[in-house]
């Protein structure tokens, strides 16, 4: 037998360090991402993506773990998503709704989530109407914190998800231009995908009246339109934000048919842009507002596949959290 | 005189060989191919088991289907040896394991966890006739009631050692090694 030539170090390297964890506690917001680490959740991600078509569609990866759902705000599609991406981990999930708590009875935010940790839980999935809430949580605690949402910040995962589901349909992000229209001043799925995608290479554009546009996200990099159809001509990805309402302390445009009018996407505009334009919208969506129903359920449409792909992100965001990393020769 | 490491089992002529064998040795057992599949372990028993079948597909003129298998989030040291990043592609099975008789593959068989996580991911896609396994090395060390059904090399080993299986299609180059 012929000893090996080579020194060892290298032939370790060669091997075994194909992967690295996720080596952060909470995940707060796309901002403090690495593009590798972004790069390393979409692909964990694409492995969950498989599984959840299996006919088992479970692994138990966090078996025994204990997942909180912690919502100071309604959702539906963030915390459904979330609770069946933690199941399908084998993780116990716990569902705590704000209005059934102690809060109203005058318990401080801290006090409520220490006694939420107290319980032995592994992860506190967090939704708040503040922005920054959740930093101020996740360094007062152990237990990981996910960001489902802070105000007007970063819905992370949302980022994640439309970056995924942007990758799955086009493969790449160099000289891959991404224009998100309408309501970026109030819009959190907005701060992430502009962090996300501009790590990754992609360009970004933003488009809405001049009142829903903060001028600041240029130092970013980002590309201010203010005519729908001078940003959607030569753009291969169409995400279009909710206007939200409830978040609008002022008026911000005379009305909503008006809004309709110059910033809705619909299938006249449409045909200004690329014939294989990806058409995107986080949800919920108000049809005949910023989207019409004929480009909502359109062949450009992805509005579903990205809630398909946010259960294998939160999957994948999930594990990475709650993991490390492990030798490979354990066979 | 004291032993140098790594040193090498195994060159690639050795592998070839052994991989020959095997396919030899399944083909005797089961008779035709109909009904067989080949399903290897991420990241290498998967190319081995695309070499088992290659081969199989020379003697029997007829080739049997081939899966890969990502055994990551079925492994039962995730809490406390922590987590490990998942292969860089999904588990690929494209076909029905129901009433198929499956062959494992997978490099190195060792403690004969990854074999026990594979076995539980593989029964969550179907119901399969049976299971068996074939390994490239099988170097002893047992901590669960599992045992390879074809083996290319016997390799005695001391606990502190490792095993390092190096193939062309992912790493570039041939060999089996002992590494300290």
């Amino acid at each position: 037998m012929r000893p090996y030539k080579g020194r060892a170090g290298i032939f370790i390297l060669e091997k075994r360090f194909i992967r690295v964890s996720l080596k952060r506690k909470d995940l707060l917001t796309l901002e403090e991402l690495s593009g590798e680490e972004i790069i390393q959740i979409l692909d964990t991600a694409a492995s969950f993506k498989e599984v959840v078509q299996r006919p088992v569609k479970k692994v138990p990866a966090l078996r025994g773990k204990t997942v909180v759902n912690l919502f100071f705000e309604p959702s539906t599609r963030t915390r459904t998503s979330f609770e069946l991406a933690a199941k399908r981990l084998s993780a116990d999930v716990v569902n705590f709704t704000a209005s059934a708590s102690s809060l109203v009875k005058g318990e401080s935010l801290l006090d409520t989530v220490r006694n939420i940790q107290a319980m032995n839980v592994q992860t506190i999935i967090m939704r708040h109407a503040c922005s920054g809430a959740v930093n101020l949580v996740a360094k007062n605690i152990r237990a990981s914190v996910v960001n489902a949402g802070d105000g007007k910040h970063e819905h992370p995962t949302q980022g994640l998800l439309d970056i995924f589901t942007i990758r799955e349909a086009k493969g790449r992000f160099e000289n891959l231009t991404v224009t998100l229209v309408g309501d970026i001043i109030h819009s959190r799925v907005a701060r992430s995908n502009i962090h996300g995608l501009l790590k990754l290479g992609a360009k970004v554009r933003i488009v809405g009246p001049a009142t829903l546009l903060p001028e600041v996200f240029t130092r970013l990099g980002v590309e201010v339109y203010h005519r729908l159809e001078d940003a959607i001509a030569d753009t291969d990805v169409i995400n279009i934000l909710r206007i939200q309402l409830e978040r609008q302390d002022e008026q911000f445009f005379p009305s909503a048919r008006e809004y309709a009018n110059l910033y809705g996407v619909n299938a006249r505009r449409l045909k200004l842009a690329r014939p294989d334009v990806l058409i995107m919208h986080p949800g919920p969506m108000n049809r005949g507002v910023e989207i019409s129903p004929r480009v909502a359920d359109g062949p450009n449409s992805v509005i579903l596949d990205q809630v398909t792909n946010g259960v294998a992100v939160r999957m994948a965001v999930l594990y990475l959290l709650t993991g490390g990393e492990s030798d490979e020769n354990s066979d | 005189m004291k032993e140098s490491f790594p040193r090498q089992i195994m060159d690639a002529d050795h592998i070839r060989r052994a991989v020959n064998r095997m396919a030899h040795e399944i083909c005797e057992r089961h008779k035709g191919v109909p009904d067989l599949a080949l399903i290897g372990i991420m990241t290498r028993g998967d190319v081995l088991a695309q070499r088992i079948a290659d081969q199989i597909g020379k003697i029997e003129q007829a080739t049997p289907a081939v899966g890969a298998l990502d055994i990551t989030f079925h492994r039962d040291d995730t809490s406390t040896r922590t987590d490990r990043q998942p292969g860089r592609r999904p588990s690929h099975l494209p076909f029905s394991l129901e009433n198929r008789r499956i062959i494992l593959v997978d490099d190195v068989l060792y403690t004969g966890r990854s074999i026990r996580a594979a076995m539980d991911e593989l029964i969550d896609y179907g119901r399969p006739r049976a299971i068996q396994l074939a390994v490239l090395v099988d170097r002893g060390h047992r901590e669960l009631p599992i045992h390879a059904d074809y083996v290319g090399k016997n390799l005695p080993t001391a606990e502190k050692e490792k095993v390092d299986v190096l193939l062309q299609e992912c790493d570039g180059r041939e060999g089996v090694f002992i590494i300290k």
